[in-house]
C-alpha cells in the first residue's frame, strides 16, 4: 500500500497528464487497500452461522466502503480520460497548461499602474492557448 | 412527517435530474422539470428550518436500520440553515442561466448535459449537508464534485479544459486524502457514524487524535479553500460560465467550511488546534485581500476576494466558542448570497459590456444603471459598510474574537479591519473604473480586444449593451440582491436561528444525544471490533 501511494504521488507530480491519471489510479488503490487494513485481520465470511463465535467474522463494513469507492474511482478517472483526449485534441500537448495571468505575473508585470493593470494573453510571448 | 420530508430534499432533485437526461434535446420541458424541482427543495427546506427551529433537530434511520449500523440523516439548525440558503441560491442561479438560455439559443450551455448535471450538484450538496456519517458526506462530496468537474468544463474549450484540469486534479486529491483519513478513522474507532466518532474520539491518545483532525482538515481546508491551499481556485472558478462560477464561489467552498464546523464542533471540540487554525485565518484573509488588488479581471477579482473571506468563517470557527460559532454561521450565510450575487452581476456586466476586464470596460452606469446597482449594493455589502449583512456578520465575528482578547486575537481584528478595507478598496476600483468613467475614457484597441476575449465573441464596442440582457438574468440578478437586503433588515431573527444553531453545536453531547437518544452512559454500541 505504501509503495503504492508514494509511486502514485510521484506520478501524480509529473507535469504530463497521462501519468497523472495513472498516479491518481495508484493512490486511489493505494487508499483502498488502506481501508481493507484498516478492518482488522482477515476472518470467515460475515454470513451468520450459530456455530461461529463473532469475533472470527471478517469486519464487512470496509469492504462495503471500497466497493462505493471503487465504483467513485471508475467513474472519475474516466472522466479524466476523456477530459485528457479533449486537452489533447485542442492543444495537441499532454502537459498541464501555464495559467496566462500567472505567466504575466512572473514576467514582471506585478506592479503595473492602474490603467495598465490588464493583463493581456497578446501581451505575452507565451503560447496562451491555442485557438481552434 | 418532519422525517419524511429529510429524505426528499436529496430525492427529488436526484429524480428531476434522471427525467431531465431522459427529456435529452427538448429544452422547454428540461427548463420547467428543473425550476420546479429546485422551487419544490426550497419549499422542504424552508418546512424543515421552521419545523426543526420550534421542535428540535430530525434524525432519520435510512431503511429503518438503527442508528450505529444504518446510515443516519441528519437536519439540525445548522443543516436546515445551509439547506435553505443553498436552495435558494440554487434556485436564482438556475433561473439566470435559464434566462441566459433563452436568449444566447443555447450555445454557451449544452442543453442536454447542462439541466441534468446541475441538479445532480443540487443532490450532492443536499446529501452533504444532511449526512449523518462521515462516508455518506464523502459520497456527497463526491456527488457534487463529479457534476462540479462536468460544468466546469462545460463546451470544452481551450481555456476551460486548461482550468478545468487543475480543479478536478486538485479535489481528486482532496478526496483521496478525505477518504484515507476515514480509514484512519475507521481503523482507530471501528466507525464513521459521526455521533458514535465523536463519542469514542476523547478515548484516543492526543497525538492519534491530532493526526486524524489535521488529516481531515487537510482535506476539507482544499475544498474551502483556506491559505495553503486555496491557490487552486483563482486560476480554475472564473474560467466557467457565468452561471456555473457563481452557483460554485457562492456553495462549494462554503461546503467545504461547513464541514469544518462539524469536524471542529462535533467530533474534536477540543482546543488544541485553535491558535493554529486562527493563524491560518489570518493567512487566507491578508493573501487572499492582496491578490484581490492586483488582479483586473472582475471575475478574478471576485474569486481572490472569495479566498479572504473564507478567512472569516476559519476565524469564527478557530474561537471555538458559541458567539465565534454562531458569527461563522450568519457570515457564511451572508457571503453565500453576497459572492453569488456579485457574480451574477458580473455575468450582466459581462453581457453589457462584453468583458469583465476593468481597463476595458466603462460607461456603465450610463448605459446599464440598473447592472449598475446590482452589482453596487452586494459590493457595499461585501465590504463590511454598516447598514448591509457584511457590516453585521463582521461586528458579530470581531466580538467574538474580542472575548478571547488576548494579543492574537486582537492582531485578527486588525487584520479583519485592514481585509475588509482592501476588498472595499478593490471593489470601488472596479465600479470607478467599469461604472463610473465615461465610455469615452476607455482607451481600447479594438483588434487586440478582438483578440483577448475568447468567450464574448461581439465585443466590440464596449458603448451599449451588445447582447440585450434577458430580464430573467436580472431578475434572478435583482432577487437575489433583495435576499442580501432581508438578511440585513432580518438580521436579529436570522441571527437568532444561527445563535441557536450553534449553541446546539457547543460540545459533542447535544449531537450524540441527538442520534443516539439516552446512550450517554452506554459506550459500546454493536459488535464492531474497535482496535486501539
Amino acid at each position: 500500500m505504501a509503495v503504492l501511494i508514494a509511486c502514485g504521488v510521484y506520478l501524480l507530480l509529473e507535469r504530463s497528464l497521462t501519468r497523472v491519471v495513472l498516479g491518481f489510479l495508484l493512490i486511489g488503490n493505494g487508499v483502498n487497500l488502506l481501508i481493507l487494513i484498516m478492518g482488522g485481520r482477515a476472518g470467515f465470511a460475515p454470513i451468520f452461522d450459530a456455530s461461529i463465535d463473532p469475533v472470527e467474522y471478517n469486519d464487512p463494513l470496509p469492504q462495503a466502503l471500497i466497493l462505493t469507492a471503487i465504483v467513485i474511482t471508475f467513474a472519475v478517472s474516466a472522466f479524466l480520460l476523456a477530459l485528457i483526449y479533449r486537452s489533447w485534441r485542442l492543444a495537441n500537448a499532454d502537459d498541464v497548461a501555464d495559467d496566462a495571468d500567472d505567466v504575466a505575473l512572473r514576467t514582471g508585470t506585478r506592479v503595473v499602474p492602474l490603467e495598465e493593470a490588464s493583463i493581456d494573453p497578446g501581451d505575452t510571448d507565451f503560447p496562451v492557448e491555442v485557438q481552434r | 412527517m418532519m422525517a419524511s420530508l429529510v429524505p426528499l430534499v436529496v430525492l427529488v432533485p436526484l429524480l428531476a435530474a434522471a427525467l431531465t437526461l431522459v427529456l435529452g434535446r427538448r429544452a422547454r420541458p428540461q427548463r420547467i422539470v428543473a425550476v420546479l424541482a429546485l422551487v419544490s427543495v426550497l419549499a422542504i427546506s424552508i418546512a424543515l428550518l421552521i419545523g426543526v427551529d420550534s421542535g428540535g433537530a430530525v434524525v432519520v434511520e435510512a431503511g429503518g436500520w438503527p442508528a450505529p449500523f444504518g446510515i443516519v440523516l441528519v437536519v439540525d439548525r445548522l443543516s436546515a440553515l445551509m439547506l435553505v440558503i443553498s436552495s435558494l441560491v440554487l434556485l436564482a442561479v438556475l433561473i439566470f442561466s435559464v434566462g441566459q438560455g433563452l436568449a444566447d439559443g443555447d450555445d454557451e450551455t449544452p442543453v442536454s448535459i447542462y439541466y441534468p448535471t446541475y441538479l445532480i450538484l443540487t443532490t450532492g450538496v443536499m446529501v452533504a449537508f444532511i449526512a449523518g456519517d462521515l462516508f455518506n458526506l464523502y459520497v456527497g462530496f463526491e456527488i457534487l464534485l463529479v457534476a462540479s468537474y462536468v460544468l466546469i468544463t462545460l463546451g470544452g474549450t481551450a481555456a476551460r479544459i486548461r482550468a478545468g484540469i487543475t480543479y478536478v486534479i486538485v479535489s481528486l486529491m482532496s478526496s483521496i486524502l478525505f477518504l484515507a483519513a476515514i480509514a484512519m478513522v475507521y481503523g482507530a474507532l471501528g466507525t464513521v457514524n459521526l455521533a458514535q466518532v465523536a463519542e469514542r474520539v476523547q478515548d484516543l491518545p492526543t497525538d492519534v487524535q491530532i493526526l486524524l483532525h489535521v488529516m481531515l482538515l487537510v482535506a476539507f481546508g482544499i475544498k474551502a479553500a483556506v491559505f495553503p491551499l486555496s491557490f487552486w481556485l483563482p486560476d480554475s472558478y472564473p474560467s466557467a460560465p457565468a452561471p456555473v462560477t457563481a452557483a460554485f464561489a457562492g456553495l462549494l467552498t462554503k461546503i467545504g467550511v461547513y464541514a469544518i464546523i462539524r469536524v471542529e464542533t462535533v467530533i474534536f471540540p477540543t482546543p488544541e488546534l485553535n491558535p493554529a487554525l486562527m493563524v491560518l485565518a489570518l493567512l487566507t484573509m491578508v493573501v487572499g485581500a492582496l491578490g484581490a488588488v492586483a488582479q483586473a479581471d472582475i471575475k478574478r477579482i471576485l474569486s481572490f476576494t472569495l479566498v479572504s473571506h473564507i478567512g472569516y468563517m476559519i476565524l469564527g470557527v478557530s474561537l471555538g466558542t458559541v458567539a465565534g460559532t454562531a458569527a461563522a454561521i450568519y457570515y457564511i450565510m451572508h457571503h453565500i448570497v453576497v459572492q453569488t450575487t456579485l457574480f451574477l452581476a458580473a455575468g450582466l456586466v459581462e453581457r453589457e459590456a462584453g468583458s469583465t476586464s476593468i481597463t476595458r470596460v466603462g460607461g456603465l452606469l450610463a448605459s446599464a444603471p440598473l447592472v449598475a446597482g446590482l452589482f453596487f449594493i452586494p459590493a457595499l455589502s461585501l465590504g463590511g459598510i454598516p447598514p448591509f449583512s457584511g457590516f453585521i456578520g463582521k461586528l458579530a465575528l470581531f466580538q467574538a474574537t474580542a472575548e478571547q482578547g488576548d494579543a492574537l486575537a486582537y492582531t485578527l481584528i486588525g487584520a479583519g479591519a485592514l481585509v475588509s478595507l482592501l476588498t472595499l478598496y478593490t471593489l470601488v476600483r472596479v465600479w470607478n473604473l467599469v461604472f463610473w468613467r465615461p465610455a469615452r475614457d476607455v482607451k481600447g484597441d479594438e483588434t487586440r480586444l478582438l483578440l483577448a476575449v475568447e468567450e464574448a465573441p461581439h465585443s466590440t464596442s464596449t458603448l451599449s449593451g451588445t447582447r440585450a440582457t434577458p430580464r430573467l438574468m436580472t431578475l434572478s440578478t435583482a432577487a437575489m440582491v433583495a435576499v442580501g437586503l432581508a438578511l440585513t433588515v432580518f438580521a436579529g431573527p436570522i441571527y437568532g436561528v444561527a445563535a441557536r444553531a450553534a449553541e446546539n453545536l457547543d460540545g459533542a453531547t447535544a449531537y450524540i444525544e441527538l442520534v443516539f437518544p439516552g446512550s450517554a452512559d452506554q459506550p459500546a454500541l454493536g459488535v464492531e471490533e474497535s482496535q486501539p
